[in-house]
This record gives C-alpha cells, sequence and structure tokens, in this order.
C-alpha cells in the first residue's frame, strides 16, 4: 500500500479508496483471549530494559528528597527548628507543613493523613518535613541537623491496648451484621464453643519502593510519575496539597514494580511532598524511599483480634456465631472502615452461619496507618471462621474437611450471608470433592496419622480449606472504568485505561480483550502508560477487579469504534451490516474479505472517528451499609487447597510439605497469568500466615523494616509438590468480560490451608488431647510455645 | 601504585579515578552510567534485585565467576576484575540470553522489578555451570525476593537455562587475557584526597599498609561494612580492600585439620567444612544467599565480633585457633577468647585476622551443630547452637557448646559442660545440662526472638543433639531432611 497516497494532502485527486493486499487466512488470532499468552514486558523485563519510575532519565536540575521522620510514637512536636538544614550544604529548600500552599493532607478519604505533621506525631516514621538537595544524601544528612523538641504522650501500640482503652477511630466508629439471632442459636445448640486469635499483620514488601518524580509545567501546572495503583487519588492529593483544580495535575505510570495494595493510598504522600519541591523551587524532584524508610513510613496490613462464640450441633453445623473482630488501624483512617467492613463480608468464608452476629471495631493505634493489602480484610475474616471449623471438628473428633462440608453453602441457592445476600452461584462443595479426590486427602489424612504414632519429634499435619471471595469495590461508586482506544488509519492499536500495571498481567489480559473484538493478532496493540489525562476518574486497580471492570470499559471502546467501521462498510459496500464480519485479521464484507488494516484506512479516508472511549459500571451490585444489607458482590470467586506441614517440637522449625490447589478463574481469559496469580497469591498468604512477623518495640518503633529481619518467603519455602490447576469446569455466572473471575487477591487465602494444617501437627505433638492455640505468624517461636502448651494442657487434663 | 580502578563494564574498559570509596557499584551503575537495569531493592544484600557478576581471571587462562549484590560492593571491588550487568547478557545477535529466554517462556516474571536480579543470578549458575537439579537451583535462588510469582516459574526458567549451551571458551580466554592487563602492577591506592582506599596484594602488603593506617576499615565481602554505609550512613576515610589478599582466600588441609585464610569465602570454605561434618556443609548453605557467600570470608565473620556470626559458635565448639597478625607479629588465641564483650575483640590496632585453624573431630566424637531462625534462608540466627561432645566408656569426657544469638558474643555454655563433663551421656544428665543453659545465658527479647524462646530452643537443641547421637537410629529430628 502506498502511505503517500493516504498522508498526501495536495487536494490533486480525491482519495476514496487504497489499493488492497491479499489478506491472510489464518483461523485465529495471535494472543486472543483464554489464551497463555506471555506478559506484555516479559522482554523487557529480563533485559532490565523495562522502565519504572526511578529509570525514568532525569531532566537536568533534579532534586533528590529526603522526608524527615518522627522518632516518636504519639508527642506532640514543642519547636521544629530546621534553620541549619537549610544551611547544610547542596540544599535547595526544606519544606514544612507551612510551606503547603493547598490543604495539609494525603488521606484517601477522612482528610487526616497529613503531608507534613504539624502540632504532634502520631506515629514513629511520620512524615515531619523533607528536605531537597543535590543528592539524597546531602538532604538526608542534612535532616540530621534539625532541631525537633518533642513531649511525649502516651502512646497506645498493640489492638489489645487500644482496645483497654476504648480507643476507636473517631472516623471509624463499630460496624456490626446481624443475620438471624445469633446469640439464641448458640444458645440453644448441642455445643458450644469460645475462643480467639490474633493475627499479625504483613508488609506488602513490593521489590520496587515508593516513588513520585515531579516535573513542574507552566502555569503551575504538575506532571508527576508516581508508582502507584490509584493515579486519580494521586492526582487529586497531588492538586488538594498544591491549592490547584485536578486539571492542573497529570500522574502518569508505564508498570509499578509490585503493589498488593500498597500503592494505593500510600504514593499520595510521596507525590505530593514531591510535587511541593518541583513548585517551590521550579526544578523537577524526585521522592524515592528507600526499603527502611519505606517500611517504617507506610501502611500495612492490617493486624486484627478475633473472639469468637460458636453453636453447632453433633454433625459440626453451625447454628449460630458470634464473631468481635479488632483492627489495628494505626494513627488514621485511611481506608480502615472498608477493610474492616470486609473482614465482615468474609467472616463467613464459603458456610452457611444461618445466625450470625459479626461486630467490627476499627482501633486506633499510635503506629503507621494501616492500609490496603490484596484481599482487603478478607483473609482476616476468614482466619476466624476456619479457626471455628477447625475448633469445632476437634471437639466432635471429626476430620475438619467433613465439617466444612456439612456448612458449606449450598449449590442450589438458598444460603444468605450475613449481609443479606442470597449465594446463588457456591460451586465451593463440587470443587472441593474434586479436590479431596485428586489431592488423595483421605488417605494421606490417614498417613499423616501413621507417621505421627511412631515419631516422637517431628509432626505432620494436613488441612483442606476452601476459599469463597466477594467482587466487587464494597463502595458501590468505585465500581467503574473507561479506556480509551485509537484505532491508527495503518490499522495498528493504542490501548489506554484506567487500570494500572503492577506485574498481575493486567495490561496483557485488557489488551487480549482489544485484540479479540477487532480479530487483530495481539502484537497490533499497543499498551500504553496510564494516565488521569487520558481516562479520567478512574478507580484504584485493587479488589480483584482490574481486568473485570477496564477489560469491559476496553472493549466497549473497541466496540465503539467497530460499529462505526461496520457501519461504513456496509454503506460503502452496499451490504447490510451483518454481512461486515470481523474474521482474523481481516474482515468479510458481503463476498470479499479485505485486510483490517485495508478497511481502517478506508475508514479513516471516509471520515471515520477512529478513537474512541468506554465505559463500564457494573450492574445488579446495591449495599445498604447502615443496615448492613444488599448485594455489595457481583459475584463470588472460590478455590480450595490442601496443604501438608511438618513441625519440629523442639524447636519449633516447620515447613510446607506439599500444597494441591484448585482454583475457580471462570474462563480465564489468560491461563499463565491466573497461574503467576494463584501461585503467587498463595506464597504471599503462606509468608503471612508463617514467617512475616512484623515486630515493635515497647517504644511503637517498628524493628522489622527491611529484608534483613522482615522475612518474605524464598525459593526454599516453595514446595516441590506443588499442584495448582484452574478448574476446568469453571464459568462465571455473571456477564463478566468473556465469562472469567477476578484472580487477583483470592489465591492468598488459599494459604490458610497450611495455617491450619500447622494448627493439626501441633495438635499431634499432644497426642490429640486438646485444640492447640495458635495465633498468626505462625513462626516456630509460636509453633513451639504452641506445642508446649498443648502438652502442658494435655498433662494437666 | 595504581591510582584508577581499572575494569570492563561488560566489554568495554572503564577508569575510575577520583571517587568516594564508599561509592556502591549499584550506585556507580545507576547513576554514573546511567544503567538502571539493576534495581535497589533493600541496600543490604537481602533482595538480590541488584545482582550483578564480577569476574576474573582463574589463574588458569579462563574466569572464575561470583554473583554478587551490587548495592553493598564498593567499587575498589572492581579493579582488574569484569562487571556484567543485566544490560550485557544479550547475545552477540540481540537475541535474549537461554536464561532470559527460559524466564520469558516460562513466565518467570510478573512485576518484573526482581526479575534483573533473577537473570543475573541464573546467569550465574550458568556460567558456573551448577543449575543442575532443583535443589540447586533453589539454593541459587534463595537469596533473591520475587514478591510475585511464588517462584515456581523461575525455577522451572533455572532448570531449563541448565540445559543450554554452555560459555564460549575462547572468549573468556581473552576476556581474562584482558583482566590481567588491566591490573596492572602495584598496590591499588585510590580515592580521593579525605577518602581513600587501599587495595593490598598479599598478607604482606596489608600488614604493611594496616599498620600504616590503624584506624582503617578493613572490607573484605562488605557483607557487614556494605551496610555501614548504605544503612547507617557512615563514612571512612581510609578503606582498607583485601579482595585481592590471594595468599588468605584459601584453605590449607593437613591431618590435623584445616586452616582458612581470612579472606577465604563462605562459598569457597564450604566444600572443606562440610568433610569436617555434613552439619558444618549445612550450615554454609544456611549461612546466606549465595552471592553473600561469594563475597563474605570466613574472616569477616569472626572479626567483626558480632554475637548472632554462625561460623564462630561452630568454630568455637570444634576447638578453632585463631592467628592474629600485626605487621611480622602473629599471635594465636582459642577462637572463643577473641570475643571479650559486644563489639569489643582482643584485636589491637593495626592488627588483623590473618587465619583460623579447626581441628577436625577426633574419633569417639561427636558434634552438631543448628542453625535457628525465622526462614531457613539467608535470615540471621535467633539462636545458633554448637556441639562437641566426645564420650569414653559411656561417659562424657570432654564436651564443647557453644552458642550464638545468647549473648553479647558468641559464648561457650560452661555451666552446661560442666553438667556433662564426667556425666552418663543418657537424657537425665542432658536434660541437666540444658537446664544449666539458664546459668550461662540471659538472652534478649528482640524482633528474632524472646527471650523465652531463645533460652527453650537452646536446652532443646542440647536434647536434640542428644537424641541424635545416642542411638544407632535415631528418630528424624530436622524438617527439613524431611519430604
Amino acid at each position: 500500500m502506498d502511505e503517500t497516497a493516504i498522508q498526501d494532502r495536495s487536494g490533486a485527486g480525491v482519495i476514496s479508496s487504497v489499493p488492497h493486499e491479499k489478506p491472510s487466512h489464518e483461523d485465529s488470532i495471535r494472543g486472543g483471549v483464554h489464551g497463555a499468552v506471555v506478559h506484555d514486558s516479559a522482554a523487557l523485563h529480563v533485559s532490565g530494559e523495562a522502565a519504572y519510575v526511578d529509570d525514568i532519565p532525569e531532566l537536568p536540575g533534579t532534586l533528590q528528597v529526603y522526608i524527615a521522620m518522627s522518632e516518636r510514637a504519639h508527642a506532640r512536636i514543642a519547636s521544629l527548628d530546621v534553620s541549619a538544614v537549610r544551611d547544610a550544604p547542596g540544599v535547595a529548600c526544606v519544606l514544612t507543613a507551612g510551606d503547603i500552599p493547598g490543604e495539609n493532607d494525603a488521606s484517601p478519604v477522612a482528610h487526616d493523613d497529613p503531608v507534613f505533621a504539624e502540632d504532634k506525631v502520631e506515629y514513629v516514621g511520620q512524615s515531619i518535613f523533607a528536605v531537597a538537595a543535590e543528592s539524597v544524601a546531602d538532604a538526608r544528612a542534612a535532616a540530621k541537623l534539625a532541631r525537633v523538641e518533642y513531649e511525649d504522650l502516651p502512646a497506645l501500640i498493640s489492638i489489645d491496648e487500644a482496645l483497654a482503652e476504648d480507643a476507636d477511630l473517631p472516623t471509624a466508629p463499630p460496624h456490626e451484621m446481624r443475620l438471624g439471632d445469633a446469640d439464641a442459636a448458640i444458645a440453644s445448640a448441642p455445643h458450644r464453643l469460645e475462643g480467639t486469635v490474633q493475627i499479625g499483620g504483613q508488609d506488602h514488601f513490593y521489590l520496587e519502593g515508593q516513588v513520585a518524580y515531579a516535573v513542574p509545567g507552566e502555569a503551575g501546572d504538575m506532571l508527576v510519575h508516581s508508582s502507584t495503583q490509584h493515579p486519580s487519588e494521586v492526582q487529586h492529593n497531588v492538586a488538594k496539597v498544591l491549592g490547584l483544580p485536578d486539571n492542573a495535575v497529570t500522574v502518569e505510570l508505564r508498570r509499578m514494580g509490585g503493589g498488593f495494595g500498597g500503592k494505593e493510598s500510600q504514593p499520595a504522600l510521596m507525590a505530593a511532598i514531591a510535587a511541593l519541591v518541583a513548585r517551590k523551587t521550579g526544578r523537577p524532584a524526585k521522592v524515592r524511599l528507600d526499603r527502611d524508610d519505606d517500611m517504617e513510613m507506610t501502611g500495612k496490613r492490617h493486624d486484627f483480634r478475633i473472639d469468637y462464640a460458636v453453636g453447632f450441633d453433633n454433625d459440626g453445623r453451625i447454628k449460630g456465631v458470634r464473631f468481635d473482630q479488632a483492627a489495628r488501624c494505626g494513627y488514621s483512617a485511611d481506608l480502615s472502615a472498608a477493610i474492616a467492613d470486609r473482614a465482615m463480608f468474609h467472616a463467613d468464608n464459603a458456610y452457611r452461619l444461618n445466625n450470625a452476629h459479626i461486630r467490627s471495631r476499627r482501633m486506633k493505634t499510635h503506629t503507621v496507618s494501616n492500609t490496603a493489602f490484596r484481599g482487603f480484610g478478607g483473609p482476616q475474616g476468614m482466619v476466624g471462621i476456619e479457626r471455628v471449623i477447625d475448633a469445632i471438628a476437634f471437639k466432635l473428633g471429626k476430620d475438619p474437611l467433613d465439617v466444612r462440608r456439612a456448612n458449606f453453602y449450598p449449590a442450589e441457592g438458598g444460603g444468605i450471608t450475613p449481609y443479606h445476600m442470597e449465594v446463588t452461584d457456591s460451586v465451593i462443595g463440587e470443587m472441593v470433592d474434586a479436590l479431596e479426590a485428586s489431592s488423595n486427602y483421605r488417605a494421606r489424612r490417614k498417613a499423616v496419622r501413621a507417621f505421627n504414632a511412631t515419631s516422637p519429634i517431628l509432626k505432620k499435619g494436613i488441612a483442606l480449606t476452601p476459599v469463597k471471595f466477594g467482587i466487587s469495590f464494597t463502595t458501590k461508586h468505585l465500581n467503574q472504568a473507561g479506556a480509551l482506544v485509537h484505532v491508527y488509519k495503518d490499522g495498528s492499536v493504542h490501548l489506554n485505561h484506567g487500570g494500572t500495571e503492577m506485574g498481575q498481567g493486567l495490561f496483557t489480559k485488557v489488551a487480549q480483550v482489544v485484540a479479540e473484538e477487532f480479530q487483530i493478532d495481539l502484537s497490533h496493540v499497543k499498551i500504553t502508560a496510564t494516565t488521569t489525562a487520558k481516562v479520567p476518574n478512574t478507580s484504584a486497580t485493587a479488589a480483584s477487579s482490574g481486568s473485570d471492570l477496564n477489560g469491559m470499559a476496553a472493549r466497549n471502546a473497541a466496540r465503539t469504534i467497530k460499529h462505526r467501521i461496520i457501519a461504513f462498510a456496509a454503506e460503502k459496500y452496499k451490504v447490510r451490516e451483518e454481512q461486515v464480519v470481523f474474521l482474523p485479521n481481516r474482515v468479510r464484507v458481503g463476498n470479499e474479505e479485505m485486510r483490517f488494516a485495508d478497511l481502517v484506512a478506508e475508514a479513516y479516508l471516509g471520515r471515520v472517528s477512529l478513537s474512541s472511549t468506554g465505559f463500564y459500571a457494573t450492574p445488579e451490585i446495591h449495599y445498604d451499609r447502615d443496615q448492613a444489607r444488599g448485594r455489595p458482590f457481583f459475584y463470588f470467586a472460590y478455590g480450595a487447597a490442601v496443604s501438608e506441614v511438618v513441625i519440629d517440637t523442639l524447636t519449633g522449625e516447620n515447613r510446607v510439605l506439599s500444597v494441591d490447589i484448585l482454583h475457580d478463574a471462570g474462563r480465564s481469559l489468560n491461563p499463565a497469568v491466573d497461574m503467576g496469580q494463584i501461585e503467587g497469591g498463595f506464597i504471599q498468604g503462606l509468608g503471612w500466615l508463617t514467617t512475616e512477623e512484623l515486630w515493635w518495640d515497647e517504644a511503637g518503633k517498628l524493628r522489622t523494616h527491611a529484608p534483613s529481619t522482615y522475612k518474605i518467603p524464598t525459593a526454599n519455602d516453595r514446595p516441590d509438590k506443588m499442584t495448582i490447576r484452574i478448574w476446568d469446569k469453571g464459568v462465571n455466572r455473571s456477564e463478566t468480560i468473556y465469562r472469567s473471575k477476578a484472580v487477583g487477591e483470592p489465591p492468598l487465602m488459599l494459604a490458610l490451608s497450611a495455617f491450619s494444617a500447622l494448627v493439626d501437627a501441633v495438635a499431634a505433638a499432644g497426642d490429640y488431647k486438646v485444640f492447640p492455640h495458635l495465633d498468626t505468624p505462625a513462626t516456630p517461636e509460636r509453633i513451639l510455645m504452641a506445642v508446649e502448651d498443648v502438652l502442658a494442657r494435655g498433662e494437666a487434663d | 601504585m595504581g591510582d584508577t580502578v581499572r575494569f570492563l563494564l561488560g566489554e568495554e574498559e572503564r577508569a575510575l579515578s577520583d571517587f568516594a570509596p564508599t561509592l556502591t557499584v549499584l550506585e556507580y551503575l545507576r547513576r554514573h552510567e546511567r544503567l538502571t537495569g539493576t534495581k535497589e531493592g533493600c541496600a543490604e544484600g537481602d533482595c538480590g534485585a541488584c545482582t550483578v557478576v564480577l569476574s576474573e581471571p582463574d589463574g588458569e587462562g579462563g574466569l572464575r565467576h561470583r554473583a554478587v549484590n551490587s548495592c553493598i560492593q564498593f567499587v575498589s571491588v572492581l579493579h582488574g576484575r569484569q562487571l556484567i550487568t543485566v544490560e550485557h547478557v544479550k547475545q552477540a545477535d540481540n537475541s535474549l540470553h537461554p536464561v532470559q529466554q527460559a524466564l520469558v517462556e516460562k513466565h518467570g516474571s510478573q512485576c518484573g522489578f526482581c526479575t534483573p536480579g533473577f537473570v543475573m543470578q541464573l546467569y550465574a549458575g550458568w556460567l558456573e555451570d551448577t543449575l543442575t537439579d532443583r535443589q540447586a537451583v533453589k539454593d541459587w535462588l534463595a537469596g533473591n525476593l520475587c514478591r510475585c510469582t511464588g517462584y515456581g516459574p523461575i525455577v522451572e526458567a533455572g532448570l531449563e537455562a541448565g540445559q543450554a549451551p554452555p560459555p564460549d571458551a575462547t572468549h573468556q580466554a581473552r576476556i581474562a587475557e584482558r583482566l590481567t592487563e588491566l591490573q596492572g602492577d602495584g598496590m591499588l591506592s585510590a580515592g580521593k584526597a579525605e577518602a581513600c582506599v587501599y587495595a593490598p596484594r598479599d598478607a604482606d602488603e596489608l600488614a604493611d599498609v594496616y599498620a600504616a593506617h590503624p584506624d582503617a576499615v578493613i572490607v573484605a565481602g562488605a557483607t557487614d561494612v556494605g551496610l555501614w554505609v548504605t544503612k547507617q550512613h557512615r563514612s571512612f576515610e581510609t578503606l582498607i580492600d583485601v579482595t585481592r589478599v590471594t595468599d588468605l582466600s584459601g584453605i590449607d588441609e593437613t591431618d590435623a585439620g584445616l586452616t582458612i585464610g581470612a579472606t577465604c569465602t563462605h562459598r569457597d570454605a564450604t566444600a572443606a567444612l562440610a568433610q569436617l561434618h555434613p552439619d558444618l556443609g549445612e550450615l554454609e548453605r544456611r549461612f546466606a544467599s549465595i552471592q553473600i557467600r561469594n563475597a563474605g570470608t570466613v574472616g569477616g565473620n569472626i572479626a567483626n565480633g558480632s554475637p548472632i556470626g554462625d561460623l564462630p559458635p561452630a568454630l568455637i565448639a570444634l576447638g578453632a585457633e585463631l592467628t592474629l597478625r600485626h605487621g611480622d607479629k602473629r599471635r594465636k588465641l582459642p577462637l572463643e577468647d577473641f570475643f571479650i564483650a559486644y563489639g569489643k575483640q582482643d584485636r589491637a590496632p593495626g592488627e588483623f585476622v590473618e587465619s583460623v585453624f579447626v581441628p577436625r573431630l577426633a574419633p569417639g566424637t561427636s558434634f552438631g551443630c543448628y542453625k535457628i531462625s525465622k526462614r531457613f534462608d539467608q535470615d540471621i540466627s535467633a539462636v545458633m547452637a554448637a556441639i562437641r561432645v566426645r564420650l569414653r566408656g559411656g561417659r562424657v569426657d570432654d564436651a564443647r557448646i557453644a552458642f550464638g544469638g545468647m549473648a553479647a558474643t558468641p559464648k561457650r555454655a560452661r555451666a552446661a559442660e560442666a553438667v556433662l563433663v564426667g556425666a552418663v551421656f543418657n537424657e537425665a544428665t542432658v536434660s541437666q545440662a540444658a537446664e544449666a543453659l539458664a546459668q550461662d545465658f540471659a538472652p534478649i527479647t528482640d524482633m528474632r526472638a524472646s527471650a523465652g524462646y531463645r533460652l527453650k530452643v537452646a536446652q532443646n537443641l542440647v536434647r536434640r543433639f542428644h537424641i541424635e547421637n545416642s542411638t544407632e537410629a535415631p528418630p528424624a529430628t530436622r524438617v527439613l531432611e524431611h519430604g
């Protein structure tokens, strides 16, 4: 095809058609939906060419910013003198609260996360002031010259301390859900149990720390490259801090080096400070936290304390249950209310509770403000009910799997959640049947018991646990997404949407959707950086919703363009619209086939708009939070896992010996990507429940703030025997994108099987006489103490 | 004396002078060369995202390669060596290296931030031809953290890459020649006016330069000193880089035992230690990541005096003897006597650890050492126990029990030893010895473990040692050996 023909602006002749090349006749496109397509950036990842925010070539004059942090957990700032900091070598500017032209707040909701502390500090690590210098080393050295006088105030560090003081977050009052009459049901049940479990938090440990690079523009405009899951919120916070409308700020991001929820609300602070420096100095400014500062300054998964009381029958069927959940929120609200809500929404996991009363308190502590983390409270809620199930089974002397099965939401529907939503898509029973058989669970459980009978020091445990996870943001308005698709006149496609890429393969999946819609090879679809300038008012890429929302929005954009092309072709070639059919890399118009690119070129010449936005809002969902009733979730994702573990009763050392997973991804958009989410989620959950321990000292300082002290799993913690299958019968009964299911968060909770297996192994150490107390994370220390405890209580019995 | 660090960056020659001696290799790459493929994940050698390969002539016409954490290596280490980063591993035709290709095909990257480190680590494994089986690959990867994948696909990629054709020996020989030329004559003495680094090439040069600069900081693997810079933000006037002191990097094996040179890396010491006792091999495997063991030295693990170094308790229990040197003067002392108090060792200014002698186990002697940590790999011990017991006629004739993590120094459990010596080696006396540990130690509570756990597990490790060494067929006691 002669490119110049199309580009000719001489007006010498009327150009209304282009020479056609012979179309190919492939049976299918390369890279459509349901294919195991490799991550779009894989080749760039392995060659080091994939650029992250800190890899963007710095403009001349770029300043490096260090954020000076509180050294006290709770104190009044009696005085702050930064004059020596200003005079230090290399320093370009020092910013304190007084230097903020707009609002001193970088919070997502409650206006309670000051960019710089003003009169008081409320956690060790809180931002007090920032120093911008030619190098981070200069900035850091200068910051040490500040004179901060603190007057200490009483600090609450743990949940129990906060509960003792009734220190609920003022912005997040207690909340409850009621189904039936739990107290009466418990009281009248044949058996009753009570208990408590403490659940530890978790640092995200994204490999790329928080980073923002602000570049000042004309007339006060600001461009911020931010490693964020939520560009729109960063945009809004930067504008708010600068005292500008949102349209003055553009936030852009090609990819993150991991997010996991830790880059949902947290990046606003770093972006705001970078922008403040850029505004003040007129120079580009970068804030990049090193690992220690990142871990001390940014929020984590909420620790929880869950107290339970349950009544059940001889088969282990739950008649009624009461949960009292208390979350450690830290010093501010952040997203804690929604997170604690989701813990409540998952207090049932996959079980019909019949009568339930779930109370939730959101405790204020003088620690970092906890935030979103893969599962968003759901995992903690599930720990509670899985403890209950294990306790019931132990009390009745049953295989916990039998008790689980006796309580599953029925496949035929009719099961009502504690928030009054009927579960109509329960496939957990069928999946667990399949997994029980494929994992050889029963025989292995016998083998575990036989091993334990002859092994005095090492003890094994095994457990099968289910996952049911609600998909949708429980804040209804967040369930919307936008996309922008351009088709260029050479037939190549430019794709943009509001979702962000943090490694989860979202960009690949959405590009597959667009390729599928246009029936063109994936290689023709250019994936581009997320930017608030192209798609506005986006929600965070969170709640596992990325593909569901953005895939639909992109499909809608593509369909709009497609329909325009169809209408154009029908008119031009005098055929009915149904006779214009998109085939792999070509279009059949009547009886003729032509290349996609050729038809696109003709459409351009025919003055057809080849660019469109697309929009999607999840249908059918509604929720009345005051009444705690409604249908907050569009559907549920399911999965189940079997874990077998071994513990050393002398040291508490433990490891997972084998894992079998069956997971429901609906009709997977990309099985390779989904397998990665399942395995990665499981291992991340395993870390949360075993080795990853956050430890604060008495002064409220986090002492596990780097990988030397905070231990996420390594390759050697993954069992060699790990069988993962995507459920081949999976299909979403709701109308999602190509009937796929969200897969980002649910697999994390499959790791609860390992925790239950550890409980089983500890019980074995006590010859199955008493049910072990075991909190998370189940470190060697907690395992050993639990072993000692079952031995002591076993003797006392 | 050379005042310029000369090395190969990939295939290109580089010459550095007038630099801060504490400039890290990572900082140099990212800020000075604008090679941003190498990532900073933790700046303490614990995540592997910054992994690069250092190659040097192996003395036999070829190259030896070491994967190291560039975030804690100082640039003087580059002198006379080849620095290979993720930007340098593609093939001549710009296609992906088999390691990279395997990672792509097995879906081994998600967010991709850790990926360059994994590429370089597997590349090093491929260069060494040691990606032989699943356990080997996992051990190669245990110092590279990935938060996305769960590791399975990366392990598969490693196994696949292990099948790739070996590196071109001719090319390696050519690089070795170029490197030998770059090393030049004379000791490297470089840096800035206010801070400089010396890189002596043998023990005598080291002795001279250290005697002349007794306030200097000796840096070997930089696995500790590197963190003084990246975490504590300290600076030094004088550094002595001992990574070229080759006459202290070996192990002298005799019938009596091993004399391990101070600059012998943990990786190089592993085989010989494993021959002394398999527990020592396992200790070295779990001591740290391959990157750290490639850099960190036996001498460094002793000389830094840490109460939580893993090797000293093991070597103390084995009856090791330390040789210290100052100028031409040498003296020997039992290893346990070197550690005086927290941060204080029996070492005079200008005096350095030259070697450590580790006697072989005598017949009739049992030995065990146990590393207890939250995570099995690349973790600092909560408690490190090492026990050597010699039995004669059913009674304990000699007992040496040493612990790390239980006191301000690596320390012998004299009270527990006293209970055992002369006693029948049975459950009752062992239990008494375990109880006696409460007299020996008052451990602290910190982020790694509580005082209560430390004491309890220390006592139980004495019991474990007895169980493992008191019957012909002891029950299984170690979760890592249990599939």
